[in-house]
């Protein structure tokens, strides 16, 4: 290996830790707010990228009829409920977050000529299809248990995913696809040469991880969701529900992870399974910072990053290997530094 | 007998199988009966234990391997073998129990899910594992002389070692060890106060599932006689968590019904999807997906309850228990000895100071009581001095030696009992067995013994020390109850015989006669009179100033965590601070 090599592998490294310290940055925020360990987050990631690709090859893609269904069945049982609490006044917002806004989205897609549009419309229009299926996969398979414990709603975190991975495969068939880069442009640094999506990737995961701060920090909904990870039912009691706060942080995990997935698209073939692995090394980071500190998560990502362009090079057979056994050292730090007795409800 | 029928048709069924069905559904039960071994212990690991693992399938695959090269490349005995992979199956999962098992409950799921990856891309890429081909023509198994070459053969093997890992689960889990690992499950913190180690517990069950999955492997091995990695990714991992929820996770036999079900349920997903869809790939994957949310949002319990409810068989709760020769019994110390001297102890919670600078003392044969108005730190002295949660700083001795950094069960070991202000019990476990948990220490015999019920005698001697204590508080009518179906004043006299199981010469007493009625604090105070009588220690909080002061023989009362007055029950009663405290002072 030269100087020329490691620089380019640091390059790949960091531009996939930018995606994974996003990911993981989800993944505590989910965690923090409804204690759902989302294995379905790597999901949205594929959905996102192969929407886009679907688009750009001039097909409908199939997560548009998925939005249709689930925002039916969502908008059908929310329209029960309130009918039978009596609460007819719900309804109006029903029909317009889960039947009136897919369909308009179905409408513009059907009128618009799609593989036509420039880059930034399809990019809007992926995540306007792929982006409300967070909360109605929240609203679908979590909310009816949130108050279950982390086992059950892991399970169920499971069960969403195995689901989410077949349909991917009935949307977007088996095979890999590959979305062109935001910006052809090429830098010279040094001896280095940079490309334009590996900018934009850093840039657009700087500029999320900012407004993500700044939502938390600055928005009184940030703050909700801030309390809510706190103390559940002290936040309630204050008047936060904790369904808003589970669907909220669901929309979040839904567009952080679709937006990575169209960000990664360029870089590396997505298949309908690929999410899957993404998002599990976003876990691996986020458990080095304990799925609690974001901060140490984004840096744990970086570490995944580079650890898995650099084994790639050396053992690229064992790339999956390593990344994922990276966990036992940290595990074990962990386990040695924690010594109390835990009562799980 | 009539409650062994249902058992005793599904056995003749079982052995008449080969004899009447065709090859298809031979091997269809064959794989049922694989996956139901494997399922067996995530019943025992998620459905008991309330711990997840997704790298069974992982398990399942080193047993396979193991018996797949050794017998290939090196002509090693399959039975040889299959202890070689026992042996690498346990390293394996005590280090991964040891890495994850005394974090919080969601970094075993994790760890597993890595390891179930990492050792799939391994069978994948190792040249001597033959990579994604797989290693092929491993040898048929020999059992006393015979060949079992058919899958009818076979059968009579797989389905022998599934029964008999069904009935050593359910005599393990019918015993002092099964008991603490049904404590796993929301009383972990209660058990070590018991005396239980749940870390071991947990470790126990994860190597038993552990070892469960690598017999399934090495029996795959030798059925299907080659292997590649397929069979032993994650999402099988997953598929083997799903037939444990479908099944029903709490049940043992629910581990069969669940591998029946989603086996039969995938190969007819399998035809029927793909000429429904017009493509070919793992569509059943989607249903499975849509079946668990549906089964965890309205039937958490799975399939095998709703069975049980068609078998006119009421399950056998009230049993005889045998006469036993009592359990041997501490010597209790002198009366007068001094048990318990707290000095300085303080407890901080990040900036709130709950204890402050308390000092304390208990004697041989006394009952102290401690009061204080809600919020003064009693329960927390309490925790503090039963090794639950530490002091911040100050000393604990307990018959002469510190104990403040020891935890609960050691401090249990040395001889305290305690009960909890808020109830702590295993609800749906009976009252008898919630009480012989207390006795976890007094008995010895381990894992293995119990899972072959060779333990009886000493069982039997647990039982009826439980029960002996039981009917000296009261409860002996309502042995076989469940013990959350008790009014709470009952459940707390549990609590106390469960203490008394500990043969404790110290017992903490954390408000006992909440909840009781006139003629039970009656009764429940002549109790704790004969203890001290026999020179048992007590220390007692407690609102009932009636209760207290007609029994207790020193007071000390607290305040905003600090100790503000001690003394006899007649002085404490007439302290001008204490009456400030109670009732807003005097103007």
């Amino acid at each position: 290996m030269n100087l020329q090599i490691a620089l380019l592998l640091g390059q790949d490294g960091i531009v996939n830790g930018a995606i994974y310290a996003l990911l993981a940055l989800a993944l505590v925020l989910v965690f923090a707010v409804t204690r759902v360990i989302y294995i379905p987050q790597g999901e949205f990631v594929s959905y996102g990228a192969l929407t886009l690709a679907a688009f750009q090859t001039g097909r409908t893609p199939g997560t548009l009829w998925f939005l249709l269904a689930a925002g039916a069945v969502v908008a059908a049982i929310d329209i029960v409920i309130a009918v039978r609490a009596g609460a007819l006044g719900r309804i109006g917002r029903i029909v317009l977050w889960n039947l009136a806004l897919p369909a308009i989205v179905a409408g513009l897609v059907f009128w618009l000529e799609s593989d036509k549009l420039p880059l930034a419309i399809q990019v809007v229009l992926t995540l306007a299809i792929v982006v409300p299926l967070g909360p109605m996969v929240y609203r679908l398979a979590f909310q009816p248990v949130a108050e279950a414990s982390v086992l059950v709603l892991l399970i169920v975190s499971v069960a969403v995913h195995t689901a989410m991975v077949g349909l991917g495969l009935l949307f977007f068939g088996a095979e890999g696809s590959r979305t062109p880069p935001f910006s052809e442009a090429q830098f010279q640094l040094g001896g280095l040469v940079v490309n334009g999506q590996t900018l934009w990737v850093l840039g657009a995961s700087a500029v999320l991880i900012v407004a993500l701060y700044v939502f938390f920090e600055r928005t009184l909904y940030g703050k909700a969701l801030r309390a809510t990870a706190i103390n559940r039912v002290g936040a309630r009691l204050m008047g936060i529900s904790s369904t808003m706060a589970g669907k909220l942080s669901f929309t979040l995990a839904a567009g952080i992870g679709a937006f990575s997935g169209i960000l990664i698209a360029p870089i590396t073939t997505i298949y309908y399974d690929t999410g899957f692995l993404i998002g599990l090394k976003g876990f691996v980071a986020g458990i080095i910072g304990g799925l609690a500190s974001y901060p140490l998560a984004a840096a744990g990502a970086i570490l995944v990053g580079l650890l898995e362009s650099f084994s790639s090079f050396w053992a690229s057979a064992f790339k999956e290997v390593i990344v994922f056994t990276l966990i036992i050292p940290v595990l074990l730090w962990r386990s040695l530094t924690s010594h109390h007795v835990e009562e799980e409800e | 007998m009539r409650q062994r029928l249902p058992l005793l048709v599904f056995l003749a069924l079982l052995v008449l199988g080969p004899a009447i069905l065709p090859e298809f559904y031979i091997t269809l039960l064959n794989y049922i009966g694989l996956y139901a071994i494997v399922t067996l212990g995530l019943v025992l690991l998620t459905g008991v234990g309330g711990l997840m693992s997704f790298g069974q399938a992982a398990f399942v695959g080193l047993g396979a391997y193991t018996t797949a090269y050794l017998s290939t490349a090196h002509a090693v005995s399959p039975w040889l073998a299959l202890l070689v992979g026992l042996a690498i199956t346990a390293v394996v999962a005590l280090f991964l129990g040891f890495l994850t098992l005394r974090l919080s409950g969601h970094y075993l799921p994790l760890g597993t899910i890595a390891w179930g990856i990492s050792l799939y891309f391994l069978f994948g890429n190792l040249d001597f594992l033959g990579g994604h081909t797989g290693l092929t023509s491993i040898p048929v198994l020999g059992l006393f002389g015979y060949e079992l070459n058919t899958g009818r053969e076979f059968y009579y093997l797989i389905w022998a070692v599934l029964l008999a890992a069904v009935l050593a689960t359910q005599s393990l889990l019918d015993s002092r060890e099964g008991r603490a690992i049904r404590a796993l499950k929301g009383g972990s913190l209660m058990a070590e106060s018991m005396g239980v180690n749940t870390a071991r517990s947990k470790t126990v069950i994860f190597l038993i599932a552990a070892l469960f999955a690598c017999v399934s492997g090495w029996l795959y091995a030798h059925l299907q006689r080659f292997v590649n990695p397929t069979p032993f990714g994650l999402h099988i991992g997953i598929e083997y968590l799903f037939m444990a929820v479908v099944g029903g996770v709490v049940h043992v036999w629910g581990a069969i019904v669940g591998a029946g079900v989603i086996t039969v349920l995938k190969q007819w997903l399998q035809d029927l999807l793909p000429r429904l869809l017009g493509q070919s790939g793992n569509f059943e994957a989607i249903v499975f997906g849509i079946l668990m949310i549906f089964v965890l949002q309205r039937m958490r319990d799975g399939i095998w309850p709703l069975l049980l409810r068609l078998v006119p068989v009421k399950a056998a709760r009230r049993r005889e228990i045998a006469q036993a020769e009592p359990l041997p019994q501490r010597q209790l110390p002198a009366i007068g000895t001094l048990l318990l001297e707290v000095k300085g102890a303080s407890k901080h919670f990040g900036g709130l100071i709950a204890n402050n600078n308390m000092d304390l003392t208990v004697k041989a044969g006394e009952v102290m009581a401690l009061i204080g108005p809600n919020g003064a730190g009693k329960s927390t002295m309490f925790n503090c001095i039963s090794g639950v949660d530490p002091v911040t700083s100050g000393e604990v001795r307990f018959l002469g030696e510190r104990v403040d950094h020891l935890r609960s069960r050691e401090i249990a070991r040395r001889g305290m009992g305690r009960t909890f202000q808020h109830v702590r019990l295993l609800p749906t476990m009976s009252v008898l067995e919630n009480v012989a948990l207390g006795a976890h220490l007094r008995g010895s015999k381990g894992v293995l013994a119990a899972s072959l019920h060779l333990e009886r005698a000493e069982e039997a001697r647990l039982l009826a020390e439980a029960r002996r204590q039981l009917e000296r508080v009261g409860l002996g009518d309502c042995l076989f109850d469940e013990a959350g179906s008790l009014p709470l004043g009952q459940q707390r006299v549990l609590e106390i015989a469960r203490a008394l199981c500990v043969d404790p010469c110290l017992l903490l007493l954390d408000e006992p006669a909440a909840g009781l009625r006139y003629m039970e604090k009656q009764a429940l105070a002549d109790l704790l009179r004969k203890l001290r009588g026999e020179g048992m220690g007590i220390l007692l909080v407690e609102h009932d100033m009636d209760f207290v002061m007609g029994l207790a023989d020193r007071v000390v009362v607290m305040e905003f965590g600090e100790k503000i007055s001690e003394g006899l029950p007649e002085e404490v009663q007439r302290d001008p601070v204490v009456l400030e405290a109670y009732l807003g002072g005097v103007e």
